[in-house]
């Protein structure tokens, strides 16, 4: 049976038997490197892709159906037209800061890479904190985001700066607590350990309406913290023209573009890994046919299945649903989202406390 | 009390938004519903309107031979000086002179598709045509003359 | 390489303190068209709109001096397009009226049929594109599967889908397409059965409501003392509808209500717009049936002369109350044209709706005034 595990530990076996430790370790890190690189490009070209495919059968289109069959090579084609555009730099901007920004962006989407566990065995850093280290990063962005409203000396770019900078570090806090909800009921903040206790069925199943509760808050909150539609605040095409890429062109507004898509997959993994159970299979109880069958499809599918399901509805959501005002946005934070997700919490903590989740 | 509205906000907004989900989504599996209209592709099936403004247009018969008196009605109808006329005469069979259209110069560049030179015709020698891919890289080229060469009137139009 | 001093001189260049200048537009997703607002703000809160126009002039009234009666009336197709039948209808009345010319009953219902489909047209148009511009991009896609079908209609009858110029002083140019009535009735049924989509993605949204409602309030006193009309002024509880008020050609004859919210906020002007396109429906279902057989066209001179004197004709456009006021020497071609645009006056109330709400609501004000810029700038 196809199996990544098996094909990483063929490698690190060969690499340790062939060179000594140190290079060893140095081989895999580029190895690693090249792969996370690999992914991004890979997941910018079919994210892009499945947008405009979603959006258009939504909007009873056709969507891109002219480069390859059924236009599958479209975001290919855009990518080879975004490299060969002029990278412009506005006269009056902070020139540094300008061309900082979209590489811290695209860093902490690539940071927040370590820690997921895409297949069974398959992560690259198992660390015991890996859930404190997700939230911990992924806050980092808005400094790019920021960074980049401030640098490029425009006004629209200023304002989508500060509304994105309102907006992630408010509902930061819902997306937290949804997490913690996880973390409480399995004790544990380490990625591989979570998954594991989800053998037997997965944390929306077994934690009862509590769960369900934190996987609509966590959808919510990391909709609004990866500045999508509903919560497009920061970017605002009919208020703010494009809000903080307003004067970004060529590679460098294909790396906010990219890093957006980025973000998506890195929540919707996440909030699969903690909620669905990440690459286990569903399982069912003692019924042991099923989950046999249900064991024979690889882990790599499980996990990029329940991903990918979660990025079509958070698509979903933005090609049905107007945008809200930024007062209206941090209302339903503060007013709505982190009541309920407190409330939420302290429920969550009864229910673990008396054992009663299965 | 409160607390009884606070909840039912929260579930009307959230029921809503599940109702407007609820419609995208039909979209979103119904692929027969998609109004695509694949347009250069579909050229061999395409049916404009018969009645469609796209250019005017002067037919001719199997003879090469047309409508236009030159009677410059059409001239006078056009609000934007699109259509000019040029007269000649022509000498008849009997000797006489006769005024006749040397050619009708229609510049479709400035054409609104207004079709008053089309009502004001008396003898329907002008009409409009459904053709609309008018793109050019000369400008030029849209200034017509509508009158093929070698054309003459048809017999019986006065 | 960060040169402190020149940004802090730029920032002084903005005017009061904490304010902010942006110039939204002429090229703006959110302005539909040229028209440039110059936005004072406060963070993210209005202080002020000021509309700049004069992007998109094309001094249509000078041009129509040099035009004969005949002529003139294509030109205010392109004024406010999306009611460009109705336009030149109100052109077209005002010569007859000038003249006596006798129009037949079968133009003047085949013209009020026209109008009302053209109303719905402008009606979906404008609800796609408020909806997009409160970013949600999907209902515009529905609301234009619709109005293809009246475009369609249009096309076959008229023979153009945006700037029909179909009306003739004294009727119509040629007579309704064979295909006329049936397509209409099939356009009634879809519009029936998909009007629910948009309740059920726009209407009813909780997100939509609480960006509309209460934003952009307009009195009853500040719409008439802005002038504003049509849906807007309607809205806010002002009665303006000039197809109830001073009926034309066979507004009479139909039973409709003018649809009246007293809210006068955005969410009572979307509403207006709404209920409109079902009493467009009701108008259109009453006279489909009865459209009388005869002369499309009355009998008129071959040259239109305006006897010597003033004219003054309304009709009710999408938009509002759209005039043409012509003074005439008694030759061929008006001696003054004046036309007194909706999209105008119903511009000059936006500073007052819109100053001190946010930049969010400054868009869904706009979209519920439904401007067309060539409309305003002409």
């Amino acid at each position: 049976m196809f199996s990544l595990e098996g094909i990483t530990s063929t490698i690190q076996d060969w690499l340790f038997f062939k060179f000594n430790p140190t290079l060893a370790l140095a081989i895999e890190c580029v190895i690693v490197i090249l792969l996370a690189i690999a992914l991004f490009a890979a997941l910018g070209l079919i994210l892009v892709l499945m947008e405009r495919k979603v959006a258009a059968r939504i909007q009873i289109r056709l969507g891109p159906n002219r480069v390859g069959p059924g236009g599958i090579f479209q975001t290919a084609a855009d990518t080879l037209k975004l490299i060969m555009k002029e990278g412009l730099t506005p006269d009056k901007a902070d020139k540094f800061l300008f061309n900082l920004a979209p590489f811290i962006v695209m860093m902490v989407a690539m940071l927040l890479l370590a820690p997921i566990a895409f297949a069974k065995n398959f992560q690259i850093w198992d660390i015991n904190i890996g859930v404190l280290y997700i939230s911990a990063i992924s806050s980092l962005s808005v400094i790019g985001i920021l960074m980049a409203g401030w640098a490029s000396n425009n006004k629209y770019s200023l304002l989508g700066a500060m509304r994105s900078g309102a907006q992630i570090v408010s509902y930061e806090l819902s997306a937290g607590f949804a997490v913690l909800t996880i973390v409480v009921l399995t004790g544990s903040l380490q990625i591989s350990e979570i998954v594991a206790a989800q053998q037997n069925g997965w944390w929306i199943f077994k934690g009862h309406i509590p769960a369900i509760i934190a996987f609509v808050l966590y959808i919510i909150a990391v909709t609004a913290e990866t500045n999508r539609a509903p919560f497009d605040l920061a970017e605002a095409e009919s208020e703010l023209t494009a809000g903080f890429h307003t004067e970004y062109s060529g590679m460098k507004f294909a790396l906010f573009f990219l890093a957006e898509y980025i973000n998506i997959f890195i929540v919707c993994a996440i909030g699969a890994t903690l909620f669905l159970g990440g690459w286990m299979p569903l399982h069912i109880g003692n019924w042991q046919g099923f989950n046999h069958i249900m064991d024979f499809i690889p882990s790599s599918i499980w996990f990029m299945g329940k991903t990918f399901f979660l990025i079509f509805l958070i698509m979903w959501f933005r090609w049905t649903f107007p945008r809200l005002r930024v007062d209206q946005l941090l209302n339903l934070e503060w007013k709505y989202l982190l009541p309920i997700s407190l409330f939420n919490l302290l429920l969550v903590a009864v229910i673990a406390i008396l054992g009663w989740h299965f | 009390m409160f607390l009884k509205e606070y909840i039912s906000d929260v579930y009307n907004g959230v029921s809503s938004l599940l109702k407007g989900m609820r419609k995208t989504g039909y979209y979103f599996t119904h692929p027969k519903e998609i109004i695509t209209e694949q347009y250069p592709d579909n050229r061999a099936t395409l049916v404009m309107a018969e009645r469609f403004k796209g250019e005017v247009v002067m037919p001719h018969d199997q003879n090469n031979e047309h409508a236009c008196t030159g009677c410059t009605a059409c001239e006078l109808a056009c609000p934007n000086g699109t259509i000019k006329v040029v007269t000649k005469f022509d000498i008849t069979p009997e000797g006489k002179k006769k005024k006749a259209v040397d050619a009708l110069v229609y510049r479709l560049e400035l054409c609104t598709m207004c079709n008053l030179c089309v009502i004001a015709c008396p003898s329907d020698a002008i009409k409009m045509a459904p053709n609309f891919e008018h793109s050019v890289f000369d400008r030029s080229k849209l200034t017509k003359i509508l009158n093929k060469t070698g054309s003459k009137i048809r017999e019986g139009i006065e | 390489m960060y040169n402190q001093t020149e940004v802090i001189k730029d920032t002084s260049e903005l005017g009061a303190e904490g304010e902010l200048i942006i110039n939204m537009g002429p090229q703006h997703p959110a302005t539909h068209g040229v028209l440039h607002l110059v936005v004072t703000l406060n963070g993210e809160t209005i202080k002020k709109i000021e509309p700049h126009l004069g992007y998109i002039h094309r001094s249509i009234e000078k041009m129509c001096e040099s035009l004969t009666y005949r002529q003139f009336i294509y030109v205010t197709s392109r004024m406010d397009y999306l009611s460009s039948h109705i336009n030149n209808l109100g052109c077209a009345l005002l010569v007859e009226k000038g003249m006596q010319i006798e129009v037949p009953e079968r133009a003047k219902y085949v013209r009020v049929i026209l109008s009302e489909l053209t109303r719905i047209a402008s009606h979906e148009l404008w609800l796609g594109a408020m909806a997009m511009d409160l970013g949600a991009f999907t209902p515009f896609f529905y609301a234009f599967r619709e109005r293809e079908m009246i475009t369609d209609i249009m096309e076959e009858t008229c023979g153009a889908r945006l700037t029909m110029n179909y009306i003739v002083p004294g009727g119509l140019m040629y007579d309704i397409h064979p295909d006329f009535q049936k397509k209409v009735k099939a356009f009634i049924t879809q519009f029936k059965a998909k009007v629910t989509e948009y309740e059920d993605l726009v209407t009813n949204n909780i997100i939509f409501q609480s960006r509309t409602k209460g934003v952009g309030v307009l009195t009853a006193e500040d719409a008439i003392s802005f002038g504003c009309t049509g849906p807007v002024a309607r809205a806010s509880g002002v009665s303006c509808d000039i197809r109830k008020l001073y009926p034309y050609d066979v507004y009479d004859k139909v039973e409709f209500d003018e649809v009246i919210e007293t809210a006068g906020d955005s969410f009572a002007r979307y509403m207006v717009r709404v209920k409109e396109m079902n009493q467009s429906i009701r108008i259109i279902e009453q006279l489909i049936d009865t459209i009388p057989e005869g002369d499309f066209v009355g009998k008129t001179k071959n040259v239109l002369k305006l006897p010597k004197g003033e004219f003054y004709t309304r009709v009710e456009t999408a938009r509002g109350e759209f005039g043409i006021y012509v003074v005439s020497e008694g030759g061929t071609t008006p001696h003054r044209i004046k036309f007194r645009s909706p999209g105008f006056s119903n511009l000059s109330a936006l500073n007052h709706m819109a100053a001190g709400s946010k930049i969010g609501d400054l868009m869904a004000t706009m979209g519920t005034l439904d401007l067309v810029i060539p409309d305003i700038d002409r």
